[in-house]
């Protein structure tokens, strides 16, 4: 692996091979004394084109973890106000000697042009580009429902277990990495959103199950997993261009509460890659029960993205034997 | 050189099926028999190369004035005759906007100057092509420039009493306006096609109904109103499918298709190369065969590039933050040939049809799209169709090199152009010739 | 002098000698940890548990018997491939005061055993570190050396010295191959 960009292309050799780096990665987070010497003189540049303090932290956390040093570049910028363009700022990290650069940008592909460009040689970890890929994240989330939900859990996918992807997949990276991770790693993907909300050719799909609403779902499928996605309450319902009446009629028709989570398996587990919305697209209730790991994703986001560096920085050189 | 300087072309293949000598003299074609020639005349051997009459390309960005850094009306002449164009329409979307008769004579008498093909500037519709008034398009055609093509290219005349309007008032000079069909509110932040490719790559969706739901509008006004209209970069199987309906209809309407929209895909986009980004997008494989069809069939009148020039930074950059276009002067020829003559869908003489006669007509270009016959104007453009090559997109003569096409192998290109008897450009295979 | 220096039996032999060696050496097994450093230092380390075990019915083998790998402390990760990273399994006792007995197949340059003490130090902080290796190879790049060593083999740089143990290789055997003569 050189590069992390997407699911999309990823084989399910790699993600396995991510998803036990990321088990033995864990189990050195139980530690007292958590940093492990792995990556000591070596750069990671947190390049940031768009906030989002929780997966820039979590970055951090994993690359300090690993003993590398850690650069944090945020470059406002917008399609609308454009600051210093994505090549003048690669041009600068190569110049200081970034050996991985960990990109969220807003615009769909951006990370995909860093590694492809020429404009750096570092290994490149798409954070989130657009409303196309965020692999970490995708990442995390089958390595948490690995660990629950499959027994002797090392080397192994996730063959024939249901998981629910519920919301804004249209816009969602989270979800679109997810649906192409979850299918390579043999599971049985339903998605659940109103058809404003469907991708598409999505509908059309033999490989994926679409629902227009949670009940229907519910009503088809046990779900061994259920991964409720963040409703953008503003850019939802604004104006002429919103995606569905009301927040109040989204939670109705997809919000998780009791009386759904009730009707899951008993050994369903709930997630969600935060921050919630409590009480629009799940329910305080599920949230904060036992089935809920949401928690747990946290942590486990640190130990994938170590598990992540670790397999893009540590055998860059040429094989000597 | 001077105009009155007679050349022969010997052993042209005229319109790819009859073999003759064209005769220059005084920039008319005076014989079709190099006997005829005066006495001095120089002579290219034509052996092997199609002469068709100029290209007209009704549909072009010169983007002077305002954004010389990415092409002048110099640059873009230059790359034009290279092409084996005599004749561009310069669109309208400068800084300023043409939306004046002071803007538009400027732009036509800069054309006059550099020489090198006739540029005929279009002229807006609406002020600053913002689609609220319409702009004094009458001054514009009364002008020395002479307008008679009418677009917000650029931007879609969306409003639609404003289109009815405008088409009803350009009939005053026997103009036409030219509709860039893109309904704003369907593409709010479109990046690419969609479909299920722009699903993949995370990109915003330009739906082709977009497209068509303008495009049927329009045909409607413009039956209502009695008015012709036409249809700049057609994309679509539905738009072609619209067109078709129209026409059968009797409604006066033609319709043009760039050349990227006969050979490129939205799959082009998967990788996020800003050089593929353009508007209309890129379509769908079955949207480039239905376009091919009507372009066969005559459904689709005209090819015309949307030459778009761009500078590397709008382009060297992240598929977000990237300009929207392409050039195209100088690798239209060979993509009609690729896509369209080899593959017997067209003949060359069709080829003279929807580059050069077809779209003088609509444009009212006097002098253009006329006949290789004895009297006509010499604005004569040499094709060579087995001079294979490879697009090298630094190579153009444009001021701005985003080419699609690099490294794509064209089957031939045009070697020689002619605008009144002078040649624009020649390939350097002539130099013995023009030295 | 290539080909199979050490057979079944003679890893057998090896093996009690040094188990007896670790009991005297500590007086008794009381406060004893062994770590096998993967691949095959962890079946080696259960074979050595196993056999303190026999001698000290008090031993519970295991439970004091754990797998350090040793991957992300390594020197040369720039230098190699990407190296998989194995499992670190330490015994519920712990190692805080404990006696470790690093157990390894063969020493050769010392640097995975310098990993390994760095390893450990993350891991906790024992008495005493000790290291039991099958095979002695020669050539240190670092002043270290084992405490408990099975065979002492000369060999040339270019030689190869591989173990080949039951529980990965279907066979016990130390195998010299290779070298320019």
């Amino acid at each position: 692996m050189k590069h992390l960009l997407g699911t999309q292309d990823m084989t399910r050799e790699d993600a396995t091979l991510i998803l036990d780096t990321t088990a033995q990665m864990a189990a050195t987070q139980d530690r007292e004394i958590r940093k492990l010497p792995t990556l000591r003189g070596r750069t990671v540049v947190n390049l940031f084109f768009e906030d989002s303090t929780r997966t820039r932290i979590s970055f951090e956390a994993a690359a300090k973890r690993l003993s590398a040093d850690v650069i944090n570049f945020s470059a406002k910028g917008s399609s609308l106000s454009k600051g210093e363009s994505l090549k003048d700022t690669a041009l600068t990290l190569q110049a200081m000697g970034a050996d991985a650069v960990v990109i969220r940008h807003w615009a769909s592909g951006a990370a995909d042009r860093l590694a492809q460009s020429g404009w750096m040689h570092g290994a490149v970890l798409n954070a989130g580009d657009g409303t196309h890929q965020h692999p970490t994240q995708a990442l995390l989330d089958a390595f948490t429902m690995r660990r629950h939900l499959v027994t002797e859990p090392d080397g192994r996918g996730l063959d024939g277990l249901t998981v629910a992807i519920v919301g804004d997949v249209l816009h969602s990276r989270v979800a679109g990495s997810n649906i192409a991770l979850l299918k390579t790693l043999g599971a049985n993907v339903v998605v659940v959103a109103p058809p404003t909300l469907i991708p598409f050719g999505m509908a059309a799909r033999e490989d994926i199950s679409v629902h227009y609403t949670l009940d229907s779902a519910l009503e088809a499928h046990d779900f061994d997993a259920i991964m409720m996605l963040r409703v953008q309450r503003e850019r939802m319902t604004g104006g002429g261009s919103g995606f569905f009446p009301s927040p109040e009629e989204y939670t109705r028709l997809f919000g998780l509460d009791r009386a759904r989570m009730d009707r899951m398996p008993e050994h369903a587990i709930i997630l969600h890659p935060g921050p919630m919305n409590r009480g629009l697209e799940i329910s305080a209730e599920a949230a904060d029960s036992p089935r809920s790991v949401i928690v747990e994703q946290v942590s486990n986001g640190v130990a994938v993205r170590m598990a992540a560096l670790y397999l893009l920085l540590s055998g860059e050189e040429a094989p000597n034997d | 050189m001077t105009e009155t300087d007679a050349i022969v072309i010997e052993n042209a293949s005229l319109y790819g099926d009859t073999t003759a000598d064209l005769v220059i003299v005084d920039g008319r074609i005076a014989s079709l028999d190099r006997a005829d020639a005066p006495a001095g005349a120089r002579t290219i051997d034509a052996s092997g190369l199609v002469a068709l009459p100029g290209l007209v390309d009704i549909h072009v960005h010169l983007r002077e004035p305002g954004r010389e850094d990415a092409e002048t009306i110099e640059t873009g002449s230059r790359s034009a005759a290279k092409g084996g164009f005599v004749a561009v329409h310069a669109m309208a979307n400068t800084t300023p906007t043409a939306d004046t008769a002071g803007v538009v004579e400027q732009v036509a008498s800069r054309g006059k100057e550099v020489g090198l093909v006739d540029v005929y500037p279009v002229g807006a519709v609406t002020v600053g092509l913002e689609g609220n008034q319409l702009s004094e398009m009458g001054a514009m055609a009364n002008s020395r420039a002479q307008v008679r093509v009418f677009s917000d290219d650029g931007k879609c005349v969306h409003d639609p009493v404003l289109m009815r309007r405008a088409l009803e008032y350009v009939k005053t000079f026997d103009g036409v306006i030219a509709q860039h069909a893109q309904d704003p509110r369907l593409t709010e932040g479109a990046q690419m096609h969609e479909g299920l490719v722009s699903t993949d790559l995370g990109l915003a969706g330009w739906p082709a109904v977009a497209e068509e739901s303008i495009i049927a509008r329009d045909v409607l006004l413009a039956e209502h109103v009695g008015s012709r209209l036409h249809v700049c970069h057609l994309s679509t199987a539905g738009s072609v499918e619209i067109i078709r309906w129209a026409k059968a209809k009797g409604i006066d309407v033609t319709a043009e298709v760039m050349p990227h929209h006969l050979l490129l895909t939205d799959e082009n986009v998967r990788g996020y190369d800003p050089r593929f980004k353009v508007n209309p997008p890129l379509r769908t494989q079955a949207d480039v065969d239905a376009v091919r069809a009507g372009l066969a069939d005559g459904t689709i009148d005209i090819v015309a590039t949307d030459h778009a020039p761009h500078p590397d930074e709008d382009k060297d950059c992240e598929w977000g933050a990237a300009a929207m276009g392409m050039i195209g002067l100088e690798t239209a020829v060979g993509i009609v040939q690729k896509t369209m003559v080899d593959s017997g869908a067209l003949s060359w003489r069709d080829v003279a049809r929807v580059m050069s006669t077809t779209p003088a007509s609509i444009g009212r270009d006097e002098g253009h799209g006329r006949p290789l016959e004895v009297g006509e104007p010499a604005n004569i453009t040499l094709i060579d169709p087995t001079a294979t090559w490879t697009v090298e997109p630094s190579a153009t003569a444009s001021r701005s090199n985003n080419s699609p096409f690099g490294g794509i192998e064209l089957p031939g290109r045009a070697v020689a152009t002619f605008l009144r008897g002078r040649p624009t450009y020649t390939d350097v295979s002539f130099e013995g010739a023009f030295a | 002098m290539t080909g199979t220096i050490l057979g079944a039996p003679d890893i057998g032999r090896a093996l009690t000698r040094i188990a007896h060696e670790i009991l005297e050496r500590n007086e008794g097994p009381e406060h004893l940890v062994l770590l096998g450093i993967p691949t095959r230092g962890v079946p080696l380390a259960h074979r050595l548990a196993q056999r303190l075990a026999e001698v000290e019915p008090s031993f519970d083998a295991a439970a004091r018997c754990g797998a350090l790998d040793i991957t992300m402390y390594r020197d040369d990760l720039r230098k190699q491939p990407t190296r998989s990273i194995g499992p670190t399994t330490l015994p519920k006792v712990g190692i805080d005061d404990a006696t470790v007995v690093l157990v390894d197949d063969v020493l050769h340059t010392g640097r995975t055993i310098r990993a390994a003490l760095d390893a450990i130090k993350d891991e906790g902080r024992p008495k005493a570190v000790q290291l039991a290796v099958l095979v002695d190879r020669g050539h240190r790049e670092l002043p270290i050396r084992a405490d408990y060593v099975g065979k002492n083999i000369p060999t040339s740089r270019s030689e190869r010295v591989d173990v080949h143990l039951g529980e990965t290789d279907d066979e016990d055997a130390v195998i010299l191959s290779g070298g320019r003569s």
